[in-house]
């Protein structure tokens, strides 16, 4: 199983695997399904030689209507990496937990839970703090969330604070002779 | 006009569990007055000024920047600076860059903590109006609403040599009497308290953690 080809032959065979994009040689993306995930992680784990979770991280696809967690994993002896996505709605974002293959995954998903909203059954700690004490609004890395209204409203600006259009001021104050876009 | 503060009657310490509130103190803050000899005064805040010992609680990314200044490169032992472990024995408070909300916690506790005379000096431009985290979910834009502040050294970040000049700057300013940043927040108590309460949410300490 050393090539990246070899790996998803053999893997293909038992699972439902999509969007597979090969980056290079020794970094490997793919998509599995959602009941699949953990199952898949743990084969990789144990089977593929994929021991070190080195992430896990999400992205908030909102105008898809979705999260895609990600899974970033390291091979210690071919020094390959696997990325596996797994779709999760985002209304009702639950997966299953990974306490149990990664001991490290139980902070990663305290952090999801206090910065997405995502539940993860089972994981201990899950509704401790993590990075924020007494938050009280929506998670603030979902996408809905204001984060400027929010900071406004609650922390305040003083006031004075400006800024410049980057392009408006290199045309009039910087470089006047090249305004009309004309390089040097 | 200074408001009495034995009369504004004890702190309710309602952040803390009816069973805890006998075990901490309910007094407010005490005013510092001056000596009422003028030129004992000013001897004193000589002697203050020569003495900083700094708090070693490296609150934001400019804490990197007291490292360098404690070797022998730039060597602030020199102008009289020593970093101390705990807030009991120091005397100035050096607010390393942003302060997120759960330091901005820890901060107040220290802060109160110390003994005066006690100074806070602000490094970089995120305490003075949130830099680049003012749109940060997380982060206080304005320090001074939280606690007084004696000193700003803007920048971002700035470097050990600015530092160097904040501390001889703060010495003027004390010697000359300016510093009074510890009895500003004795007389606006009740303000500085209900800012720190509107932003950090799950107040459970006592309201002055003397």
């Amino acid at each position: 199983m050393a090539t990246p080809t070899a790996l998803l032959d053999e893997l293909g065979k038992r699972y439902t695997l999509s969007e597979i994009h090969i980056q290079r040689d020794d970094l490997l993306f793919l998509k599995v399904t959602k009941p699949q995930a953990v199952r898949f992680l743990k084969d990789l784990r144990d089977d593929a030689g994929y021991t070190h979770l080195t992430f896990m991280t999400n992205i908030d696809y909102i105008e898809d209507g979705r999260f895609t967690l990600t899974y970033m994993l390291h091979n210690y002896d071919t020094h390959h990496e696997i990325g596996v996505h797994v779709d999760l709605d985002r209304d009702n974002a639950e997966m299953d937990s990974i306490h149990n293959l990664w001991a490290q995954g139980r902070t990663y998903q305290c952090e999801l839970r206090e910065m997405y909203g995502i539940r993860f059954p089972g994981s201990p700690g899950l509704d401790d703090d993590f990075c924020l004490e007494g938050w009280d609004q929506i998670p603030p890395m979902r996408k809905e969330f204001d984060i400027v209204a929010f900071s406004e409203e609650r922390f305040g600006n003083r006031p004075g604070r400006g800024s410049t259009d980057p392009r408006e001021h290199m045309g009039t104050v910087m470089y006047p002779e090249h305004r009309d876009g004309t390089e040097h | 006009m200074k408001p009495n503060q034995s009369a504004l009657g004890p702190l309710m310490n309602e952040g803390l569990p009816p069973e805890d509130r006998d075990l901490f103190s309910n007094a407010r803050p005490v005013l510092y007055e001056p000596y009422p000899v003028e030129v004992v005064e000013k001897f004193v805040n000589w002697v203050r000024a020569n003495s900083l010992w700094l708090l070693a609680f490296g609150t934001g990314c400019g804490a990197v920047e007291i490292n360098p200044l404690m070797t022998a490169r730039y060597d602030a032992y020199r102008m009289g600076v020593q970093t101390r472990p705990t807030p009991r024995q120091a005397s100035v408070f050096l607010i390393g860059g942003y302060a997120s909300v759960k330091t901005l916690k820890r901060i107040i506790r220290s802060y109160e903590q110390m003994q005066g005379p006690k100074f806070v000096v602000c490094l970089g431009i995120c305490p003075i109006n949130g830099g680049m985290y003012w749109d940060s979910y997380n982060t206080v834009n304005q320090f001074d609403l939280y606690l007084p502040v004696d000193l700003y050294i803007t920048g971002c970040m700035p470097r050990p040599e600015v530092l160097m000049a904040g501390v001889l700057e703060l010495k003027k300013k004390i010697m000359e009497g300016r510093a009074d940043g510890a009895n500003r927040y004795v007389e606006n108590f009740d303000w500085y308290k209900a800012n720190q309460k509107r932003v950090i949410k799950n107040w459970n300490m006592p309201d002055y953690n003397w």
